[in-house]
């Protein structure tokens, strides 16, 4: 295997399994418990926080090495990034439910819940401290939105099927949910041997 | 000077950005029709689905795209397609008023000798407390009728109005909360609930297409397809088939002679059915 496909395997495979978001490095846990009671309005998050992700890693890439690091103000990436997700996801809103009313009624009730989601902003982050290029920012903020569209994904099917249960009265409802995210958590916790080498 | 350079910084972006948004909130904007809006006041918002969209603002858009008539709305009613009627400028037809009914009397009960009255189970069921699990057990399910209510509440779940119950172990419309949306019908694995006209006092309350003798050992409250109420009937409207009767609606006149020969009690309203019931057990 060449070297470059061998990191960019390894950037997939870290952000969606061993580095996973949600599970790993706990970002983003309120559309997690929030938006996690059907599975098919998870799939829509999961895929609208996939497309953001990737479009904020792209745009704060750009912010950060064109403006930032010129002027010497690393240290106010979080406030900078902060102020272009919220515009980017605002102005995509627009753009999408202009152009491409199809993808706007399937994300666009999701969209307004993301502009603040510290995965997000988690991301945007974590491509500065590995220094990544503008290509593998965005790969890694793909793969992280996949990472959590799988998270989140399992744990709406897992809460699904518990409704069903037969559970005790006081764990009814989110005791129970809390409970299993952190076994889910546990379990992707045995992802962390896996490497590519 | 750093700070000021941050400062200038942080405000520019802003300044930029807040540009770039009042720009795309123009290039962008889409517009919506006013009446969309009123539309929306006049219908319910409880987005039952009974109308046959995803939810009120989705038959809102329907009927404002010219692709659904007013008066689809169940829950709003005769008030509500008047309402809508006017915004759209058309004439409202009269919504007949349907409620939901439940096809089955088989009430799990025991009568004073200890003998199981209403419907028999086959044995104890443990697993999941919902009647489409309890449907893919073996042998379909602890009752021994194939057809009856098996009293898990599905429908009590998928009913946002609260007017379907579990009562004595068969699902029970409360037929002044039920505002016929049906979506207790899509709910239930046995497709027991039908609409029928709200006030319609003669209906069958049983849904077993078995053999009279089959239907017997299972449930004593179930119809064995006799025939008396066909032949009583002077109207020409109840009809024996596949071992159980049914009624046409049409022809009907709701005169209630078939109820009075029916050995079983199951035609005639739900509370006559309960009170007929409990004098014979």
């Amino acid at each position: 295997m060449s070297a470059a496909v061998q990191s960019l395997l390894g950037i997939l495979l870290s952000a969606i399994l061993t580095e996973n978001f949600i599970l790993v490095k706990f970002y983003g846990i309120c559309p997690f418990m929030g938006v996690s009671k059907k599975t098919d309005t998870a799939l829509g998050m999961g895929m609208a926080v996939t497309f953001v992700m990737a479009i904020a890693s792209a745009a704060c890439w750009a912010v950060n090495e064109l403006i930032l690091i010129p002027l010497e103000l690393q240290y106010m990436q979080t406030v900078a990034f902060i102020l272009v997700i919220a515009s980017i996801v605002q102005v995509v809103e627009m753009f999408l439910k202009k152009t491409v009313p199809a993808l706007y009624q399937a994300l666009g009730v999701y969209l307004p819940l993301i502009t603040t989601n510290c995965a997000v902003l988690g991301v945007a982050l974590v491509n500065v401290q590995k220094g990544y290029n503008f290509f593998l920012s965005v790969l890694n903020g793909a793969a992280g939105g996949l990472g959590f569209t799988l998270a989140i994904v399992l744990f709406a099917s897992i809460r699904e099927r518990l409704d069903d249960e037969d559970c005790p009265e006081s764990f009814k409802g989110f005791p129970i949910a809390l409970i299993a995210a952190g076994l889910l958590a546990l379990a992707f916790m045995g992802f962390s041997g896996l490497k590519i080498s | 000077m750093k700070i000021l350079i941050a400062i200038a910084v942080l405000g520019g972006m802003g300044l930029i950005f807040g540009l770039i948004l009042a720009i795309a909130s123009k290039v962008f904007y889409v517009k919506t029709d006013p009446r969309l809006e009123k539309l929306n006041e006049c219908l319910p918002g409880a987005n039952c689905g009974g109308c046959g969209f995803a939810g009120c603002g989705a038959y809102a858009q329907a009927v404002l795209d010219g692709k659904a008539p007013v008066g689809k709305c169940m829950a709003g009613g005769n008030e509500c397609a008047a309402a809508m009627a006017q915004i759209m400028g058309v004439k409202a037809e009269k919504v007949n008023r349907r409620v939901a009914l439940v096809r089955c009397a088989g009430y799990k009960g025991v009568d004073e000798n200890g003998k199981i009255t209403g419907a028999k189970m086959k044995g104890e069921y443990e697993g999941i407390q919902d009647c489409m699990a309890a449907t893919k057990v073996a042998g379909r399910g602890p009752l021994i009728c194939k057809f009856g209510c098996l009293g898990f509440g599905n429908c009590t779940k998928a009913c946002k109005y609260g007017a379907i119950h579990v009562v004595d172990g068969v699902a029970k419309v409360d037929e002044e909360k039920c505002v016929g949306c049906m979506q207790c019908a899509q709910a239930c694995p046995r497709n027991l609930i039908v609409p029928v006209e709200y006030g319609r006092h003669v209906v069958i309350a049983c849904a077993s297409k078995a053999k009279g003798a089959v239907t017997i050992r299972g449930c004593t409250a179930g119809c064995v397809g006799c025939g008396l109420c066909e032949k009583i009937c002077p109207h020409d409207a109840i009809h024996v088939e596949q071992n159980l009767a049914y009624i046409d609606y049409d022809k009907c006149t709701s005169c209630g002679l078939c109820a009075t020969v029916c050995p079983k009690h199951l035609i005639a309203d739900s509370e006559q059915v309960e009170k007929m019931a409990q004098e014979d057990r």
